[in-house]
């Protein structure tokens, strides 16, 4: 399934060039090591580079942009599914993005870092991103375009077994994705 | 000296069940081994030229099943002062006694014109000079060798400790490959030793917690297959494999079979909520059993079907409760320090095995099905999933290795915490799920 693949590639991707401006950010990317050798700043598809270019990080209107320069994730406490401040102003960009830019939809991902069974954080995964859509859906979001899934520990981003790790790996993060397609 | 002591000990262990239907040669597994029982297996006779590989194979089986238990201990056949050349000659017990064999286990191996295999096997206690229980006689197929070797196995074990066997079974897990960021998971299933692995699925969505029916005929598992977390049923001889009904936006997982091998118990999770429902799998009908705002997951039967364990984080934590095979009010049963998941009824009724984290420690560990007696039987980086073997005196369960290199392997341990082991398996291994023994 498309979703499913998104969710993947994109995650690898993060953990390689978070601040990469790259226009290939939701193309297919199934090598990660493509968007370190594109260079941040340099343009993708076709060459095109500059301030604003359709598709690129620089383009409000990009998903790279809503990845990147709104951010695309919330992190969350040991065992909690609540939103902070701080990740609140970052939801609170999705929103307007997904509002603004109606064609798209969004699929949000809950996880859980590894210190915890296998079953429990995937429920803990489903309750964060449940967080996630629910706090969009409360800023106008239509429900019918968001969708949640959880992963559990399944799909770590950082690989260590200290908090710094855990603390990246305890994340919802929202997937854009045309919305014609599914 | 160190022969006697050797023997006041063994004493002590087979002497203390006086109601023992088979004498003295007994081990009581709950009270824990001081010394494991010394026993001999001579080579199997090949009774004709064709057995000769067989017989050989099928006595180092046998030999491991029992060594691999901690309970007995193999005198290697250097030490032995004569021979079983006949399977029907008569034993000379004195040179068995002299070198210190308690058990004496003599087998014969015979390959029919139509390459079928006979295995007959003889256990004796030596020490009273007599058999132990009937010559018995198994017959299959030269490709079903193990399954022979197993069964021979079992009734030696069955034999002289009075519980139940469990080397005649197999295991289902989930196999792992690449790395912590890239993992690769597929169902595959093995024999209890790991021998005979079958890859059951391929690597292309994330495969979870397989269980087996109580006949061991079918498989329950969650598969990302459809893009979200999603039950399938696996016929085991076909590798057919189909979903079970469930309504779009949803995830389900943790499934479970009922005793009665047709209702699973599992969870479904809707807005971020996760309960715990049944569904009976003929007809598809699914109802709720439980309806709260916190997660309720890894449900667990009774061996009876009366009453379901789980977990719920509905006091803060993760803590096991008991319930009705149809829900209702239930009853905390955890009560220690940390939090406790994963619960699994044991096949005897008499135990719930669990995962427990403590302090930054996961354990597994049993408790009485009222929560009291608790016992931690291993300690790590990572303990997890417990699964019992069909006597209900082994607990097999994944354990995952700490960093950037971090791995999962599966291991088992007796329900008195000895003889932790690890199962060989060819990549990483997690989630295993034992199978009843086989018929």
């Amino acid at each position: 399934m498309t979703h499913n693949k998104n969710g993947a590639s994109s995650m690898t991707f993060l953990t390689r060039g978070i601040l990469l401006a790259s226009v290939l950010a939701l193309a297919a990317c199934t090598n990660p090591d493509r968007f370190d050798s594109a260079g941040a700043g340099t343009g993708g598809a076709g060459g095109v580079g500059g301030i604003g270019a359709p598709g690129s990080a620089s383009d409000p209107r990009s998903p790279a942009y809503f990845q990147q320069t709104i951010g695309d994730r919330v992190l969350f406490q040991v065992d909690q599914s609540s939103i902070t401040p701080e990740y609140q102003t970052v939801l609170n960009g999705q929103a307007e993005w997904l509002m603004t830019n109606s064609d798209y939809v969004a699929i949000v991902e809950g996880h859980a870092d590894e210190q915890g069974t296998r079953e429990y954080n995937l429920a803990l995964g489903a309750r964060r991103a449940n967080a996630v859509q629910e706090y969009l859906i409360s800023r106008g979001v239509a429900p019918s375009r968001l969708r949640v899934i959880s992963y559990g520990k399944e799909r770590p981003i950082e690989l260590c077994s200290v908090e710094s790790c855990y603390s990246q790996n305890r994340r919802a993060v929202t997937i854009i994705s045309a919305g014609l397609s599914s | 000296m160190t022969r006697l002591l050797t023997l006041l000990a063994a004493l002590l262990v087979f002497a203390l069940p006086a109601t023992a239907q088979n004498g003295p040669l007994r081990i009581e597994i709950t009270e824990g081994v001081i010394e494991p029982l010394p026993f001999a297996n001579p080579a199997f006779v090949a009774e004709n030229a064709a057995a000769t590989e067989l017989a050989q194979n099928i006595a180092r089986v046998v030999s491991d099943d029992l060594i691999g238990t901690g309970l007995f201990r193999e005198i290697p056949p250097s030490a032995f002062i004569s021979q079983i050349t006949s399977f029907n000659s008569p034993v000379q017990f004195a040179d068995w006694r002299a070198i210190n064999a308690q058990a004496l286990i003599s087998g014969a191996v015979s390959v029919g014109s139509d390459g079928s295999v006979a295995v007959k096997f003889r256990l004796y206690d030596v020490f009273a000079g007599q058999e132990l229980g009937e010559g018995l006689q198994f017959n299959g197929t030269q490709a079903g060798w193990r399954r022979m070797a197993h069964k021979v196995a079992d009734a030696v074990y069955s034999r002289i400790t009075g519980e139940g066997g469990y080397f005649d079974s197999r295991v289902v897990y989930v196999a792992e490959t690449g790395p912590k960021d890239d993992r690769r998971k597929r169902l595959a299933i093995m024999d209890y030793d790991g021998a005979n692995v079958q890859y059951l699925t391929d690597s292309n969505s994330i495969v979870l917690a397989p269980r087996f029916s109580p006949t061991g005929d079918r498989i329950l598992y969650t598969s990302y297959e459809s893009g979200f977390p999603r039950i399938y049923v696996m016929d085991v001889a076909s590798v057919g494999r189909r979903a079970l009904p469930t309504q779009d936006g949803t995830m389900s997982f943790a499934p479970r079979f009922a005793p009665d091998g047709n209702t699973v118990v599992y969870s479904l999770t809707t807005g971020g909520n996760t309960d715990i429902y049944r569904m009976d799998v003929s007809s598809g009908n699914a109802s709720r059993l439980t309806s709260t705002p916190s997660i309720e997951t890894a449900p667990s039967f009774s061996p009876d079907g009366s009453r379901i364990v789980f977990e719920s984080d509905r006091s803060g934590t993760q803590q096991l409760y008991i319930m009705g095979a149809n829900g209702g009010e239930p009853q905390r049963i955890s009560f220690g320090q940390g939090r406790y998941g994963t619960p699994v009824w044991s096949p005897r009724g008499d135990l719930i095995a669990f995962t427990k984290q403590s302090k930054g420690r996961f354990h597994i560990g049993v408790m009485r099905t009222d929560g009291s007696e608790e016992r931690l039987l291993t300690a790590s980086f990572l303990d997890e999933g417990p699964t019992w073997s069909p006597n209900g005196r082994v607990i097999m369960f994944t354990r995952e290795t700490q960093g950037e290199a971090g791995a999962a392997s599966l291991y088992s341990v007796d329900i008195s915490g000895r003889n932790l082991k690890q199962i060989r398996t060819e990549g990483g291994a997690s989630d295993p799920a034992w199978s009843p023994l086989q018929r």
